[in-house]
């Protein structure tokens, strides 16, 4: 991303906190998300993102610290905040007895949305998250990933310059999660709609975010792109460098390595162990052999990783 | 609906427009919810044989009566026939059960849901969400009240056949404002529970206890209170049974449903000049007569403003709740 430095961001807290009774729901949160950005907050349950985003929308008063959104703060301006906002609760819900379509048109007459304009809007957004034929059906007769899209559909309601999504694709199947990130995708690439989400599985967040927060009870442990948190990660210690070469020199000279502290071998990969990221240093060592690199890779510094370092207690797992 | 949208506009301009959508999305629900419904049709059905009943009773002693026929149209509301106590009463007791179940999960119920948090993200204030439900109950409340009204009204002419005065029209009018009042102001009881409690059931059951209380207990207390304060002996001086009345009085005017039946009375019965119990000399020199209806209305007006000032009273706590609390599901 390149972001000019001296651009506004548009959702920006500082030392922002809340406690409830005794608990640091959140602690001392410094964000700065800008235009057109995904931005995870990737935690276990209960780490705070959820209180976060209700602070940010001005449903929740923080217990010190301040919020801006589009410049607007949530605790002084809350509709301005919401007239901007779309919100996609955590396991969010519609009035059952009415259509998608009523859901939605409800949505736009708290928005003041004109009525001709509304319904527009809204057969073209149940269109796009894919329940084009479903608007006359009752929302009871949904299924979880329905009404999920239709919660996507209903943030979108009111034409917002951020979307929030908490635990979008929580309860989806497998092929919902796809369309639904690739939804997400869409938004901020085809409308320039900076989204925020929150979520707890890994693999998403690793997909389509830009940035990352990760929380941990309370406080952002991490914040930044993922592969310059892994970075920050490989450069603190040793790692596993996976190597398939092909060539008759090759294993002896690797092995010859000063850094290379042992090596095994898996098939026809060998797995290293060094002090740190030497990738270049291998291949160059091959190629002196007279060997040729077919596969080399930094094995385990995934987000797992990164994930597993913060949160010895995972209790979020990794599907996707 | 063209009322509907006129109210609905008037709301918008008083209350925001937040306010007004959720009022008519509300009204629709609750044109379409059962539980009114079945209520309605409860309410319908006591109210018709009430008057039914009122009505033969009448047919039979205006007919000897040679000056029984002042008021007769109004007597239809108040008179009880065979085993059924006048329509007053059935309206009294049964209204506040409406009031209770259009407003018993208004606020914890969309909390049950889940919908609270999606609809609060919009640019609303959060007490549209109130004032909304509200107005919506009580124009549904209106609406349901003024046609029963209509409907037991036009029975009873064909019953007795004697056509209402301009006079009578206004009363009955006043007594089916008056209604609606007590009927919201069950409804706003309603809501504050909703909003405290967080499980319908226990709304509902607390709205209940409540009625329970101010219709059937608080009469007893405030007679055994008044019985502990000025014993009556075997023959009591006339200063004595005023004060005892006077406590007892009091008391029971604690009760909502005291007041209306009180105001009720009042309205409906021309011929009642004062609430309580009168000395005979102050009565002395007064001309025997209906009173007009301003003076009417002017006896009960402090009985009106103690039903809307509980309204406003329950209004406030709900608010002060609600906004204080925490919107997070769960």
């Amino acid at each position: 991303m390149n972001r000019n430095a001296g651009e506004e961001p548009v959702i920006r807290t500082r030392a922002l906190a809340k406690t409830y009774g005794g608990l640091k729901a959140v602690d001392c949160l410094d964000l700065d998300i800008h235009e057109g950005e995904i931005f995870g907050l990737l935690g276990p349950n209960g780490a705070g993102k959820t209180t976060t985003i209700l602070m940010l929308l001005g449903l929740t008063e923080p217990t010190s610290g301040s919020v801006k959104v589009c410049g607007f703060d949530p605790v002084r301006q809350p509709l301005e905040v919401k007239k901007i906002v779309g919100y996609l609760p955590d396991r969010v819900s519609f009035y059952d007895d009415m259509t998608a379509e009523e859901n939605l048109l409800f949505t736009a007459a708290l928005n003041d949305i004109p009525r001709e304009r509304a319904a527009e809007r809204a057969s073209r957004l149940l269109e796009r998250v894919g329940l084009g034929d479903s608007g006359g059906r009752k929302v009871r007769e949904f299924s979880r990933g329905m009404v999920q899209r239709l919660g996507i559909a209903d943030a979108l309601m009111k034409d917002p310059r951020v979307v929030i999504l908490d635990e979008p694709t929580l309860g989806i199947d497998p092929t919902g999660v796809r369309e639904t990130l690739d939804l997400i995708v869409g938004l901020s690439r085809r409308d320039n709609i900076t989204v925020l989400l929150s979520t707890h599985l890994l693999y998403q967040v690793q997909e389509i975010c830009d940035r990352i927060a990760v929380f941990y009870r309370g406080k952002a442990v991490a914040v930044g792109r993922i592969d310059d948190l892994c970075a920050d990660m490989i450069g603190a210690g040793p790692c596993t460098i996976e190597v398939e070469a092909s060539g008759a020199g090759v294993e002896s000279a690797i092995q010859g390595l000063p850094w290379v502290r042992s090596c095994r071998t898996e098939g026809s990969l060998k797995i290293l162990e060094c002090d740190g990221d030497r990738r270049e240093e291998i291949s160059r060592a091959i190629f002196e052999a007279g060997g040729v690199p077919k596969h080399l890779r930094l094995a385990g510094f995934g987000l797992d990783e990164l994930y597993r370092r913060y949160f010895q207690d995972d209790s979020g797992g990794g599907d996707a | 609906m063209s009322i509907g949208r006129g109210a609905s506009a008037s709301v918008s301009r008083v209350f925001g427009r937040g306010a007004s959508a959720v009022m008519r999305k509300e009204i629709s629900d609750h044109f379409a919810s059962r539980r009114i419904m079945i209520l309605v049709s409860l309410i319908a059905v006591a109210g018709v044989s009430a008057i039914y009943v009122a009505g033969m009773t009448i047919r039979d002693t205006v007919a000897f009566a040679e000056d029984g026929a002042e008021f007769v149209f109004l007597r239809l509301f108040t008179t009880s026939g065979a085993n059924l106590p006048p329509f007053t009463s059935f309206l009294g007791f049964l209204g506040p059960l409406v009031g209770l179940a259009v407003g018993f999960d208004a606020v914890n119920g969309e909390r049950a849901r889940g919908t609270l948090s999606r609809i609060l993200s919009n640019p609303i204030h959060r007490d549209a969400v109130l004032n909304g439900k509200f107005l919506a109950g009580v124009f549904a409340v209106s609406i349901m009240l003024l046609s029963l009204t209509l409907l037991v009204a036009g029975m009873g002419l064909q019953l007795i056949g004697v056509p209402p005065t301009s006079e009578e029209m206004a009363r009955i009018l006043a007594y089916t404002t008056l209604t609606i009042v007590y009927v919201s102001f069950w409804l706003a009881v309603s809501i504050l529970f909703s909003v405290y409690f967080r499980q319908a059931s226990t709304s509902a059951l607390a709205g209940i206890a409540v009625w329970l209380f101010a219709s059937v207990f608080m009469p007893l207390i405030a007679g055994m209170a008044a019985d502990a304060a000025v014993p009556l002996q075997e023959n009591p001086t006339a200063l004595e049974i005023l004060a005892h009345e006077r406590i007892r009085q009091g008391i029971s005017r604690i009760s909502p449903t005291a007041l209306y039946y009180e105001a009720a009375a009042s309205i409906l019965s021309p011929h009642v000049r004062s609430l309580g119990l009168v000395l005979i000399e102050q009565i002395e020199g007064a001309v025997a007569g209906p009173l007009p209806l301003v003076q009417s209305i002017l006896n009960i007006w402090p009985h009106a403003t103690g039903l809307v000032a509980g309204t406003l009273v329950c209004f406030a706590v709900a608010y002060v709740g609600f906004m204080r609390q925490e919107i997070r599901a769960g």
